[in-house]
Formats: structure tokens, C-alpha cells, sequence
């Protein structure tokens, strides 16, 4: 088992402003489970999407098994054995299990039809082989996020495949799912297929891996047997500077408290979770992918609505229906997903500025009356110099600008209503070092001024070095919350994947 | 800490050269090319009264294809528009078999169609339901209530004062349609163009949810734009119910997609998000001068249609396939 | 178990045959219920092609006009060549059909236009060519053979042929849409159009073979219209294709796309058919059609909505989100 099976060589790829990956190598050994470990933003989600035919490498080499390869489409990767299972699994929901397995290399029978009953065998085996006692004839949409996982895995097995990749696969699921799938981990390691499991879990990695990589900013920066390292190591590696250096000082002295959750329920996604906010206040939301900790923000901003809990801003009850009556009650939300809930990338940079203003960029105070073209211009310049946007002209679209300076937009759009809180979700993640520094220092300056901030983030480093305090949450719960000196990145992560609490919370 | 932020320019230069290359500059070279076929082709064309009459085969269309145009920029679309009108011109000329004076009739127009519209929006905008199915269900069951009132029979005998709006001269050749032509387009060019209303608009035909989490109501916004193409469809069914002079329940029929062609050829992406009121009137104008260039020289409605279906799909195939070759700009 | 939407839609469609037979027993013959069948024969072809081309997340507006032309193309070959064989003129009519769904197709495919443009463009222009073609004469009974005539009405079994043409597209759409590939892939990329593409589906071409299967079926009920009514002219099918649309919705094809079955669309196509046939025999005025079936979409899409309500995430843990199936409970 020398030689790997798939070997990385200078894989660079760059998107317009950022570059993701800078010379990257990785090698993949038949038999062996090879940790991928980095924060949000580091690489991996690109490196997943070239080796499974998304994005073409703007240089470097593929090679399998010392063959060069390369992967014009989705197709192509899948047929040279690469599969992967994506955290949010990206399936059809309206298509039966067993067609979800074999789409795309269905058994046939006589006139080249679909065999069906020799698929639903064969689906029934590769089902029993993961474990999931699942009918294939079901449908995908009326299983759990969990079952949707194995079913994907039992695609996998079914092409094949001799590389897996596994992309943060128990990211939503329970304990005893958990183990189940480090079973079936083992499974595909005892088939001798080559595994990049990407988590940030790091008892997971310990307990399943061989071998580990770790990215940082889009470059390697250490690799080697799991069995000769630990974690607090990798969690250098991973993190790499010095937090507190590179984060701007804390200037802002905390104020009263503005905003009171208490008891707030959804009945799908989060459950009684209460906290305090005050001016002034940088509060970090940190979690694993898919906690719960964007849903929750997003029924404080009035997209949903909580089953049960209150809340209030400088001690008036708020119950928001809309984001246009969180808007007035003076809390905004800077999204995570920024081209489908933030920016209008169609839409020039000053129209995008004044969309949540329109009311006072227009005459009369309406947003039926006309708009004044020249207050628009002055709100969306006021917004966007104290962010330092590069753009060559305010008429230029959204769409044609880097995503930091996209990211920038946003911010400037909803800084534009005047808020008193201010909920960012994500705001760094995918933008370059240049412009994370320029939103980081503008969260200080709205602290300094007063805002209270809400801050969701999945960066270790990001989450330590902007918050006052940090709220941990995990499958929709509150898990712990820590006063920023009290933590350190191993509690938080531990915190997280839920390895300490278990025992506190029984 | 911005002591050194640079100042970014409002504007992009080369403004000229993006209105040459722009929809509208296209459409206006076609209506012009158009419009010198039609006066080599019938030395009839260039008589003003002859123009004047030309002018009755769009004024009405295009009344609704103006709120129309909105509707689209917002990724919705009203496929029930014909429907209203024999609809409310069926409540018109009920309400005239009950003895209703001219004043009552606008009113009646104008409530049907402020009702179907409403209908349209409640199911949309609240239910939240794909809008292209729901009117093609209202299509039919507005033009369905108006086969059960009126069955094979006819409503006629309007009175001679409400035969002005579809008839009527407001001064020499300029008809009172031709005025109410000219009035929408300025309202709906203002509304969308120029109000924050219009920026909600183009918002929501870009990114529903980053308009929804930018504070619009979305919803509302909707709801308020099947109102408005309700209430235009109720004026048109005024003004051709006065023009024709009676009412059958298959007036108007076929006119949805005539309007959904002039509204898509003016320029407006029928995916939401882009177009201007201008490329809509241009598009009515051009459509209008094929069908009267084609009825002087005795070629039947039909044929026009051809016509207008072709130049529908190459005046939106031939920037995609040429794209980068002609870079013509839709400008928001 | 959740009832299928397709045995509620059966038990509404029986509800509707069972109380105009209260009134009038005669309805619910076996005689009397096979000739509503023959007559919604045509309604349920087009659904069916028009089912396979939602299905991918497009819409064919021109499908009423595709019939007219090619049901022209057919009468006049045979006015001018009556030797020609039936079978030689439906072969012909089902490949001048998916020649014309073809344009469609590739405009969708190739020219990337949005499918409800160019199926408005071509539905005008397709209509427009009969009259191109014929000079807005019509095609009388009287030019046609009576081989030609005799076709769709020749008995076999105790039922017409057109209606055993019609149960045999039935059969071959279902095996089709259920068990081939190329079916298959239309629910795929209709239902999740990304990870169609991972499963080395190619969305474009499968569109366009939707249309060229949409237009083979509407050039098929070409012939079978203008033979069946004996006339062809310019507006044969008029305003058709916005029933063909209804029978779908009512059928729970979802305009979404990746939705619908072909027993719901047959259905659907079915409850139109037995409202166009009872209201003659319960004495109500063939005016009410219009807009019972408009009642009947708007009705069918909010039940529809309802059933297609997509859950959230389910962060939390719950006895549902585990390994164990959820459904048949």
C-alpha cells in the first residue's frame, strides 16, 4: 500500500478575486482513510469539486495510479471511480431509493428497458451491505437526512467506485448514526477503497483515519499518519497564526443589554435557546455546519416563525412576520449564502445598497413615491467608502465583483436602515485575507458605535478573536457559551461535536 | 480609517455606447425599417387618418401589456388577461340590461377587473402558487362565467356617450385611445422606472429571497401588480367593449398571448428581472405597423402572426447565439 | 399509508361518474362509459406528451397548433394522393410531429430560449403555415378517402380503434417514463436539474427529446382529430392546448417539474372528458364547461400545493430521522 492511488500535484485554482488553491498536493491510498482538515474556506469544497469534474484546475496534475487524468465533466470523474457524498446530499427527492442508487447505470433487461426487479435486488444488497433497513421503493422524500446519507453511500458502493469522498458525513447526524457510519467506513477501507474524508470532528478523525492533510488559505500545509501526531497539534496546523494577532483590538466598552431571547422553539430545528445581547457587544454563534444556528437567526429576522419563546429589543416585546418588520424593529441579517439571500447580483451596486432603504431614498418617505436618485447615490457612497469597496463605477453590476467586495454590498445594504443589532452569518466565509480584514475591523467600529453584533461563524480563529462571549450550539441546542478569555479552540470544537457535553447534559 | 478610500464614480462611461447597443435601440431600428417597407410598399400608409385607425389594432393590447411588463420583471405572469376583459365586459353589459348609465358602466369595467385581478393575486401572492397554472385556471373560468351568462347570445345598444372611448376623437386624428395609450405608458414608465415601488419590482424578479430578507413584501408587491393588470385589463375591456359596440363572450379571445409576445419582444425577460417600459411600447408599435403594413397589402391577420412569432424567437435566439458578437444590453 | 394522490383523484373521478348516474343510469353503462372514454382518446395522448415535457421543467404551448398542421399535412396528402396507405399517412404524421416538436426541442436545447417563448412563437407560426399551406381553405369529408375516414372508428373488440390506440400509448408512455433510461432521466432532470448533472444526465438534450415526444404525439392526434371530425382548417384545436395544460395539472403534474404520473395525467384528462360528457345528459348548458374545468385546475393546483409541502432541515433529533424507513406507517 506505498504507492496511492490518486496522486494531487500542484493543483491551483483560482476564482475571480480569490484563490482557493495554491499548488495543493494530495495523495490517496487504496485501503487507507485520509483526513482532509481545514477551516470553512481553506480549499476543501474546491478540491471535492475538482476531483469530482465541477471546476477544471487552472493548473496542475490528476493522476490515478500514475495514468493522468483529467475530468471535462461530472461524468468523466464518475466513471474514472471518484465518487462523492456531499453534506447536503444532493439527490431527487421525488424518485424512489432505488432509483436514486441506479440512475445512470440501471440494470437492464430485454429492450434495453430497466430491470426493476433485479435493481430493487440489487438495491435491497447494497442497502443490507450499509446497514439501513430501508424499503427501495420508497420514496426519497419521506426519509430523514440521515437515511438520505446511507442511500447515498449504497449509490457509491453501486458504481463501484475505488475513491470516496466523504464530505463532512456526519454533520447531521446522531450518535448512534455516527457509529453506525464508522462501521460502514470501515466496510468501504476493508474493499480497499480510497478514502478522503473531510470533518471537523476531531475524535472522528483520530478514531477512523490513517493519514491526514491539512489545508489552510487555500495551501497544504501539513500532511502525514495520524498515528504520529494529536490533535492539539492539527489544530495548530489548521489554525496556523497567532489569533489574537491578527484580529483588530476591542475597543468598544459593552453597554446595557438591547436584545432578550428567551425560550425560543422551532419544531424542526432548535429548541429553547435563550440569550442576552448588549450594546457594544460582539457575540460569536459558533457550531458545526447544519447546528441550527442560521435557522435560529433567521426566525429572529422574522423568515420563519418560532413555536414557542419571546423576544425583545430595549425591553419592547418583538414578534417579527416578515424581515420588513425586523427591519423596523431595528434588527438586520446578513445572510450566509450571499449570491441566494444577499446580494441581487443582477442589479447595479447602488440599487443593491438602497433596496432595503427604498422609503428613504424616495421622496415623501414612501416607497411609492419617487426615488431620488442623487439621496440614493449619497446613501449607497456613505455605506460602501467606510467598507472600502473596490469598484469601478456604483452602476456596476453586483454580479461582476469579487466576493468580498460582494460581501461588502450586502453589509453596506443592510448598514444602510440604521440598525441596533446586527446578525452576520458567515461573513467572512469564501471572501479573500484582504477584505476578512476590512469586515473585521468594520464589526469593531459598529461595536464602538453602540450596534449590538451577532456573529455566526464556523472559523475557530474568527469566532475567538471577534466575540466577547461565544454561544455553542449543536443539533438545534445550546451546548455551552464561554466569556472569550475562558476559551480555548479545543473546548469550542469539543464543545461542538458534542464530546464533553454528553456527559454534563446526562 | 478611511481617510484614503477612493471615490468611486456614480457612473460607467461609454453611457452613449450602451444605449446604442441596447433592446430599445434595436427595436427602434426594426420599427423604423418597418415603417419605410410599409410606405414603399402602399402609397396609402402615410394618409393620417388611415394611420390613425392603424393605431386601434394596439392601443388596447398594450394598455395591458404595460402593467404586464411588471408583472414579468417580477417572475410572475397573468395568462387570464383576455379572459377579464370578456368577463367584465360581460358584467358591463349586464349591468347595462339593468338600466345602467355610462358613469356606471366604467364602473363596472373597472371593478370586474379589479376583482379577477384580486382573485389572481390571492392565489398567487398569498397561496403561493405557481402563477402560470393558476391563470391558466382563471383563463378559463372567467371566460367561462362569461359563456354561462351569455351562452351564444350578445349584450348590445351602449349608450352613444360610452361609444367614446373606443371611438371618440380627442382632436383631429388623435383618438381618445391613442391619449390613453400615451398616459399609461408615462405611468407605468414612472411607476417602474422611477418609484421605489419599481426598484421592489426589479428586486424581486432578480432574487425573491434576497428581496424578501431586504425588507420588501414580497407578497404585497405581487398582489398589488395582478391588481394593477386586473384593473388595465378592466380599462381595455372599456375601451374595445365601446369600440365594437356589443359584447360577446368571445371577445378578445387569444389576446393573452399576443400581449405575453409584445411584452417578451419589448425586451422584458420572461424569467423576471429585466426590461423597460419603453422596449414594451416600441414592441407595441412594431407589432402594430406589421399588422396595418400587412392589411394594406391585403395579407390576411394570420400571415402577420407568422410574422410576429418569427421575429419573436430570432429577435431573442440571435443575441444568444451571437451574443458576445452583438452584446446587446438589457438594461434594468 | 398515505393515500396516493392519484386513488383520491380516482375516487373524486368515480364520485363525479356515480352522481350524474343517480340521475341518469344510462351514464355509467359500460356502452356509454367506453365512448366517453373513446372521446377523451385524444386529450389523453396530448396529456401524456405534454406530461413528459413538464416533467423536465418545460412547457409546450404549440402542441394544439402542431396537431392542426400536420392534420392538414394529412388531409391534403390524401385529398391529392388517395392511393397512399392509412399507415404510410400516421407514420408520416407522427414523424412531421416530432420533426416540428424537434424545432422546439433544439431552440430550447441549443438557442437556450426560455420553452414558454418559443412554444408561444411556434404555436403561431405552426398555424400559421396551414394557412400558408391552404390558403384558409378547408380540407371537406367529401375529398377525403374513406379509408382515411374509417380508421380511428374501425372496430376491434367492441372498441374503436382510437381508443385502443390510446390505452396502447397509455401502456408505452408508462413503461417509458417508468423503465427506460431515457424516462427516467426526464424525472431527474425536472426534479433536481444540479444533481441530474452529477448523475451524467444531460438536461438539455433530455428537454429536447421531451419536446420531439411531445410533438410525435401531437402529430399522431393530428391525423386522429381531422379523421375523426372529418375537416380540416386553419383552426382545428383552437385554444387546445390550454386543456391539454389542465388535464395535466389536474392529473398532479407539478409545473415545477420531476412530478406526475401517467395515471394521474390519464385521470386528469379523464375528469375533463366525463365534465364535457355529463353536462349534456344532466341538462346543464355545454357553456358550463369552460368553467367547471377552470374550477377544476384552480382547485386540483392548491390541492396539489398542499401535498408537495417540502419539511425544513430537522436539525433536532427525532425518532423520524433515523436510519429506520418513516413511510408505510
Amino acid at each position: 500500500m506505498d504507492s496511492a492511488l490518486l496522486t494531487l500535484h500542484d493543483i491551483t485554482k483560482e476564482f475571480p478575486g480569490v484563490r482557493a488553491l495554491s499548488s495543493v498536493g494530495l495523495e490517496l491510498h487504496a485501503g487507507e482513510v485520509t483526513a482532509l482538515v481545514g477551516e470553512n474556506g481553506a480549499g476543501k469544497s474546491t478540491l471535492v469539486k475538482i476531483l469530482t469534474g465541477i471546476h477544471a484546475p487552472d493548473a496542475g496534475e490528476i493522476r490515478m495510479e500514475d495514468e493522468v487524468v483529467s475530468f471535462a465533466t461530472p461524468h468523466d470523474a464518475a466513471q474514472a471511480g471518484i465518487t462523492a457524498i456531499h453534506q447536503e446530499t444532493v439527490l431527487f427527492d421525488e424518485l424512489s431509493v432505488a432509483e436514486n442508487i441506479f440512475l445512470g447505470h440501471a440494470p437492464r433487461g430485454r429492450l434495453g428497458l430497466i430491470d426493476k426487479r433485479r435493481m430493487h435486488r440489487e438495491a435491497q444488497a447494497l442497502l443490507e451491505r450499509v446497514g439501513a433497513q430501508l424499503d427501495p421503493s420508497t420514496r426519497l422524500r419521506d426519509l430523514g437526512i440521515a437515511s438520505k446519507h446511507l442511500v447515498a453511500i449504497a449509490r457509491a458502493l453501486s458504481i463501484d467506485a475505488r475513491v470516496v469522498i466523504m464530505d463532512e458525513p456526519t454533520a447531521a447526524l446522531s450518535q448512534q448514526e455516527i457509529e453506525e457510519l464508522y462501521v460502514l467506513v470501515e466496510t468501504l477501507r476493508q474493499a480497499g477503497k480510497a478514502i478522503l474524508f473531510i470533518s471537523h470532528k476531531f475524535d472522528e478523525i483520530f478514531r477512523i483515519a490513517d493519514r491526514y492533510s491539512v489545508f489552510r488559505d487555500g495551501e497544504l500545509v501539513g500532511q502525514g499518519r495520524i498515528r504520529d501526531t494529536d490533535s492539539s497539534s492539527l489544530v495548530r496546523l489548521m489554525v496556523g497564526r497567532d489569533v489574537d494577532a491578527v484580529f483588530p483590538p476591542r475597543t468598544a466598552k459593552i453597554g446595557e443589554p438591547i436584545l432578550q431571547v428567551s425560550g425560543y422553539s422551532h419544531p424542526t430545528e432548535f429548541d429553547d435557546l435563550s440569550f442576552t445581547l448588549s450594546r457594544g457587544e460582539i457575540l460569536g454563534f459558533y457550531g458545526l455546519v447544519g447546528a441550527g444556528r442560521s435557522e435560529l437567526m433567521q426566525s429572529l429576522f422574522g423568515v420563519t416563525r418560532p413555536s414557542a419563546g419571546t423576544m425583545s429589543i430595549d425591553g419592547t416585546p418583538v414578534s417579527p412576520r416578515s424581515p420588513a418588520d425586523a427591519i423596523s424593529a431595528g434588527i438586520v441579517y446578513v445572510p450566509e449564502d450571499r449570491g441566494g439571500q444577499g446580494a441581487i447580483t443582477g442589479l447595479p451596486i447602488f440599487r443593491n445598497v438602497s433596496l432595503a432603504s427604498l422609503g428613504e431614498v424616495s421622496r415623501g418617505g414612501s416607497m411609492t413615491g419617487f426615488v431620488d436618485m442623487a439621496r440614493e447615490f449619497a446613501l449607497t457612497e456613505k455605506y460602501v467608502s467606510r467598507l472600502e469597496l473596490k469598484a469601478a463605477s456604483l452602476d456596476q453590476s453586483v454580479g461582476s465583483l469579487s466576493g468580498g467586495n460582494q460581501q461588502k454590498v450586502v453589509i453596506a445594504k443592510w448598514l444602510a436602515t440604521r440598525p441596533k443589532i446586527i446578525v452576520l452569518d458567515e461573513p467572512t466565509k469564501g471572501i479573500d485575507i484582504g477584505s476578512k480584514a476590512a469586515v473585521h475591523a468594520f464589526m469593531r467600529e459598529l461595536a464602538a458605535e453602540g450596534l449590538a453584533v451577532i456573529m455566526v461563524s464556523s472559523e475557530i480563529p474568527e469566532v475567538l478573536g471577534m466575540s466577547d462571549r461565544i454561544y455553542v450550539m449543536r443539533a438545534g441546542r445550546k451546548v455551552a457559551e464561554f466569556a472569550r478569555d475562558d476559551a480555548t479552540p479545543e473546548q469550542l470544537v469539543r464543545a461542538a461535536a458534542g464530546i464533553e457535553t454528553r456527559e454534563a447534559a446526562a | 480609517m478611511n481617510t484614503q478610500a477612493r471615490v468611486i464614480p456614480h457612473r460607467a462611461n461609454g453611457r452613449l455606447r450602451r444605449i446604442f447597443g441596447s433592446w430599445e435601440a434595436l427595436l427602434v431600428v426594426i420599427a423604423i425599417a418597418i415603417f419605410f417597407i410599409n410606405t414603399q410598399a402602399s402609397p396609402y400608409f402615410l394618409d393620417p387618418w388611415n394611420l390613425s385607425d392603424a393605431t386601434f389594432n394596439f392601443t388596447e393590447k398594450a394598455m395591458i401589456a404595460f402593467a404586464m411588463a411588471l408583472l414579468i420583471v417580477s417572475g410572475e405572469i397573468d395568462l387570464s388577461v383576455a379572459s377579464i376583459i370578456a368577463l367584465a365586459s360581460t358584467a358591463m353589459g349586464f349591468a347595462l340590461q339593468l338600466g345602467a348609465g355610462t358613469p356606471v358602466l366604467v364602473l363596472v369595467g373597472l371593478g370586474t377587473g379589479l376583482l379577477c385581478g384580486a382573485f389572481n393575486g390571492l392565489l398567487v401572492a398569498r397561496l403561493g402558487l405557481p402563477s402560470i397554472v393558476v391563470t391558466i385556471g382563471t383563463l378559463s373560468l372567467f371566460r367561462g362565467i362569461a359563456y354561462i351568462v351569455l351562452g351564444d347570445q350578445a349584450y348590445s345598444g351602449y349608450p352613444t356617450s360610452f361609444a367614446y372611448f373606443g371611438q371618440g376623437y380627442v382632436w383631429w386624428v388623435i383618438t381618445f385611445e391613442m391619449v390613453l395609450f400615451v398616459a399609461t405608458a408615462v405611468v407605468f414608465y414612472v411607476l417602474l422606472h422611477r418609484t421605489g415601488f419599481g426598484r421592489a419590482v426589479y428586486g424581486i424578479g432578480n432574487n425573491p429571497t434576497a428581496a424578501l430578507f431586504s425588507g420588501i413584501r414580497v407578497p404585497r408587491v405581487k398582489f398589488l401588480l395582478f391588481l394593477m393588470t386586473g384593473v388595465m385589463s378592466g380599462v381595455a375591456a372599456i375601451c374595445l367593449t365601446s369600440r365594437l359596440g356589443s359584447t360577446r363572450p368571445s371577445i378578445g379571445f387569444g389576446w393573452e398571448l399576443e400581449i405575453v409576445t409584445m411584452v417578451v419582444l419589448g425586451g422584458i425577460n420572461i424569467l423576471g428581472g429585466s426590461g423597460t417600459i419603453p422596449g414594451v411600447v416600441l414592441a407595441a408599435i412594431i407589432m402594430g405597423l406589421v399588422t396595418f403594413g400587412f392589411g394594406l397589402l391585403n395579407v390576411p391577420g394570420i400571415v402577420m402572426s407568422i410574422f410576429i412569432g418569427l421575429l419573436l424567437i430570432s429577435v431573442i435566439a440571435l443575441p444568444r447565439v451571437f451574443g458576445s458578437f452583438a452584446g446587446l444590453h438589457r438594461k434594468r | 399509508m398515505k393515500i396516493s394522490r392519484d386513488i383520491l383523484l380516482a375516487i373524486a373521478l368515480l364520485l363525479l361518474i356515480g352522481l350524474v348516474a343517480m340521475r341518469f343510469p344510462g351514464f355509467a353503462t359500460p356502452q356509454s362509459l367506453a365512448s366517453v372514454f373513446n372521446d377523451s382518446a385524444i386529450l389523453i395522448i396530448l396529456a401524456l406528451g405534454q406530461m413528459a415535457v413538464i416533467l423536465t421543467r418545460c412547457i409546450d404551448l404549440s402542441m394544439a397548433s402542431n396537431l392542426a398542421l400536420v392534420g392538414m399535412i394529412t388531409a391534403m396528402t390524401n385529398a391529392a394522393y388517395p392511393m397512399v396507405p392509412v399507415v404510410v399517412l400516421v407514420m408520416m404524421a407522427i414523424v412531421l410531429g416530432a420533426a416540428l416538436g424537434g424545432i422546439n426541442g433544439l431552440l430550447v436545447w441549443k438557442a437556450g430560449i426560455p420553452p414558454i417563448v418559443v412554444t408561444l412563437g411556434t404555436l403561431t407560426i405552426f398555424r400559421g403555415i396551414i394557412f400558408l399551406l391552404t390558403d384558409g381553405q378547408w380540407v371537406n369529408a367529401h375529398e377525403m378517402s374513406a379509408s382515411y375516414k374509417a380508421f380511428p372508428r374501425a372496430e376491434l373488440l367492441t372498441l374503436p380503434a382510437l381508443s385502443w390506440l390510446a390505452i396502447a400509448i397509455i401502456v408505452g408512455m408508462a413503461i417509458f417514463l417508468s423503465r427506460s433510461p431515457a424516462g427516467r432521466a426526464m424525472y431527474a432532470a425536472g426534479g433536481n436539474p444540479d444533481a441530474a448533472v452529477y448523475a451524467g444526465i444531460d438536461t438539455g438534450r433530455t428537454r429536447a427529446r421531451a419536446f420531439v415526444v411531445a410533438g410525435a404525439l401531437a402529430g399522431l392526434c393530428g391525423y386522429l382529430w381531422v379523421s375523426r371530425y372529418a375537416v380540416a382548417y386553419v383552426d382545428v384545436a383552437g385554444g387546445f392546448e390550454l386543456d391539454v395544460i389542465a388535464a395535466c395539472v389536474i392529473g398532479g403534474v407539478s409545473i415545477a417539474g420531476g412530478v406526475g404520473t401517467v395515471l394521474g395525467c390519464v385521470l386528469g384528462a379523464l375528469f375533463l372528458g366525463v365534465i364535457k360528457n355529463a353536462l349534456p345528459v344532466v341538462d346543464i348548458s355545454p357553456f358550463w364547461q369552460l368553467a367547471i374545468s377552470g374550477a377544476a385546475i384552480i382547485i386540483a393546483v392548491v390541492l396539489n400545493a398542499r401535498a408537495e409541502r417540502r419539511p425544513g432541515r430537522l436539525i433536532l433529533e427525532q425518532s423520524s430521522d433515523s436510519s429506520l424507513p418513516v413511510s408505510h406507517s
